[in-house]
């Protein structure tokens, strides 16, 4: 049973822009917030996975997206060192609750922007990690050294996917779901290089964060309006689960980034 | 050029990083000299790359070096290069920096400064005031001169090899032997003097006395009546025979269209000299008419710089003559600025000499019948010499044999 990390939006709201996706002039509608929200909860739990909520903090609207928390693989925690000062934060409330849990916490220096699971995911027996827009490179280097991986570190050219999870999700059996034209050339060339089985995202789906999923073995959670994808992944058998998202996309944020697997991986 | 060492570390193999950091140095217009590589043993190793960047202005290169950052790249710290004042006139301190004829750098607080002008076996005086470094000879270093030691702080950049298949001198890279055949070489060379007199770089000629003895001198008459040629160096003896052949149809005492001695042939060069030395110099003598034709003549006329330097073994000299070695080498340094194409004709220890003395950028062609001669004149112009094996009047023959065409071609 795969464990999950997620913290309740009761101080959510769009109160500072530091993405394409963000408006102060578009608001949230707490209700939707809400529903939205709970409906994720919900489909998680009905899928088998273990919740945990981390309280959420008043004047960190951004804490729900718990994917930028941090990183875990088996016991310890990699905590993010956010790239803006509105989220920074979230960061010790993120780690005395990891290691109230237990796990042991490994600190980056403090010059090095690091996103957390938002810029690095496990595909494969690879980690991939994304930069520019909120990691640095150099971090990756400093988590690979940590966790004695392989790092493949992607250039992230488009400002809407400011995340590595806003553009690319592994699958199971090293296959993965994309949209090309967030990366450059190297960095598409390198994602070709270790992922054996891409599904590519349209534009149109791209931007609806389709590609910011959770998965669940062969259940995926992505948000709704990417009919494309959903029929190419269903007959790859997999069960697609469209939930409404609007309210979160108004932060540049869908299912992944509301979830952090508690570890991502057991061991690398 | 301004230059940064800088070092990758990380999963750059597999994530591409290197490959892409290279490319963004071209697509820049800029270069690198790969220093170093590590690459990890095991999937998980990280790797390594030390990379020297050069770009053609401050500007450019700080641009880029911010651009590679964000992909991970450090900028190496470079100390400024030691100085050491010279003890004495004509002594370098110990431990000297002996320069190569390469474009070479010096840092000093923190800025690059060229050294000027790149030649071999010298060392770098750096003129605090002005901000100047310059390559000097034993006989320029003067007490209190400011003298770069040690190599910290000097870069030496190696000359690029091109990819390019269309450029002769570094596509060939090597010596013709006697064995090959020429022709196809001689006829990118013709092509190569083209391209040189359109891109306004300036021909160097070295001749030897062969140039005469073989009967090519109407060649490079020819040549430089053409207006390929805009500097030629010589010895006494070249000159000599040039103007014997001239005067009295042999050269040395050997009659040149019979390749037989002249009854008393082997006064005919004395005898030169001696109108020569009478005239006041060989542009006297053009100017009274008494030398007609020949390399000389041709200079003259064309208006074609020439320097004559001599040695031990010469008779005369000639007026004009320089005899002492080390001012001839101070004007031959002089003369170089602008040239991109250097000919090396049959002249063995005068190429040697001008050799010494060239910038590692200036193409350099060698020709001689010595196979020894032009493989060390080759060698020491690593990436941009072409060696031919051959007596020098039929390549010249040939050579002006191909221009001919392609002139007639372009009218």
């Amino acid at each position: 049973m795969r464990e999950l990390l997620l913290c309740a939006p009761d101080y959510y709201g769009i109160e500072y822009e530091i993405n394409p996706w963000m408006s102060r002039a578009r608001g949230a509608e707490t209700e939707l917030v809400k529903s939205q929200w709970q409906g994720l909860y919900k489909t998680l739990v009905a899928l088998g996975a273990k919740i945990d909520l981390v309280p959420p903090q008043p004047k960190l609207p951004d804490m729900v997206f718990t994917a930028n928390a941090g990183l875990t693989v088996g016991r310890q925690f990699i905590p993010s060192n956010f790239r803006h000062q509105e989220r920074a934060g979230e960061a010790p409330h993120f780690a005395r609750w990891m290691e109230s849990r237990g796990y042991e916490v490994l600190w980056l220096s403090n010059e090095l922007y690091f996103e957390g699971e938002g810029d690095a995911l496990f595909g494969g027996d690879a980690l991939f990690c994304g930069y520019k827009f909120r990691s640095d490179i150099q971090s990756h280097r400093a988590v690979a050294d940590m966790l004695g991986c392989l790092v493949i570190s992607i250039e992230l050219v488009d400002p809407r996917f400011y995340h590595l999870d806003t553009c690319f999700c592994p699958l199971p059996g090293n296959g993965a779901i994309w949209f090309p034209a967030a990366f450059e050339e190297y960095g598409q060339r390198a994602i070709r290089g270790h992922v054996s089985d891409l599904i590519d995202v349209e534009e149109e789906e791209a931007k609806t964060f389709c590609c910011n999923a959770v998965v669940l073995g062969r259940d995926i959670v992505l948000p709704e309006g990417a009919p494309n994808l959903v029929r190419t992944l269903e007959s790859r058998d997999y069960r697609c689960h469209q939930l409404p998202m609007s309210e979160f996309l108004k932060a540049g944020g869908a299912c992944k980034c509301l979830t952090m697997f508690l570890p991502q991986r057991e061991k690398v | 050029m301004v230059s940064e060492t800088i070092q990758l570390r990380g999963h750059i193999i597999d994530s591409l990083t290197l490959p892409k950091v290279l490319d963004e140095i071209l697509t820049r217009g800029a270069n690198f000299t790969m220093l170093e590589v590590k690459i990890g043993q095991r999937r998980a190793d990280q790797s390594f790359a030390r990379i020297e960047v050069s770009a053609s202005t401050h500007e450019a290169l700080d641009d880029l070096v911010l651009r590679l950052r964000q992909h991970g790249a450090e900028v190496e710290d470079k100390g400024d290069a030691q100085l050491a004042p010279a003890p004495a006139d004509g002594i370098f301190p110990p431990d000297f920096f002996v320069t190569t004829n390469r474009q070479t750098f010096v840092r000093i607080d923190s800025k690059e400064y060229e050294v000027q002008p790149p030649i071999m076996d010298s060392g770098i005086a750096f003129d605090l005031a002005n901000k100047k470094a310059r390559t000097v000879k034993f006989a320029d270093v003067r007490k209190g001169m400011e003298i770069v030691v040690g190599h910290q702080g000097v870069r030496v950049v190696p000359v690029q090899r091109t990819t390019s298949r269309t450029d002769v001198f570094q596509f060939l890279n090597a010596n013709l032997s006697a064995e090959r055949p020429k022709g196809a070489v001689i006829r990118e060379i013709a092509r190569e003097f083209e391209t040189a007199r359109k891109e306004n770089g300036k021909l160097l000629v070295v001749a030897g006395a062969s140039v005469v003895h073989t009967g090519a001198a109407e060649y490079l008459e020819q040549l430089i009546n053409w207006g390929y040629v805009d500097l030629v160096f010589a010895g006494n003896a070249m000159a000599v025979y040039d103007i014997e052949s001239t005067l009295f149809g042999t050269a040395l005492g050997v009659n040149l269209e019979q390749g037989t001695l002249a009854d008393g042939g082997h006064q005919n060069h004395m005898r030169a000299i001696n109108i020569v030395r009478s005239a006041g110099g060989i542009a006297e003598l053009v100017k009274r008419g008494t030398l007609t034709r020949g390399i000389m003549h041709a200079c003259v006329k064309g208006g074609v710089e020439f320097l004559l330097t001599g040695s031990i073994r010469d008779d005369g000299p000639l007026p004009g003559v320089i005899t002492d070695s080390l001012e001839a080498q101070r004007v031959m340094r002089q003369k170089f600025k602008g040239v991109t194409l250097a000919l090396l004709l049959g002249a063995m220890l005068h190429s040697f000499a001008v050799a010494n003395l060239l910038p590692a950028s200036v193409r350099t062609l060698v020709v001689d019948i010595n196979p020894a001669a032009v493989a060390k004149l080759t060698n020491q112009q690593t990436f941009q010499a072409l060696g031919l094996v051959t007596d020098v009047e039929p390549f010249l023959r040939e050579l002006v044999h191909c221009l001919e065409q392609l002139r007639a071609k372009q009218k």
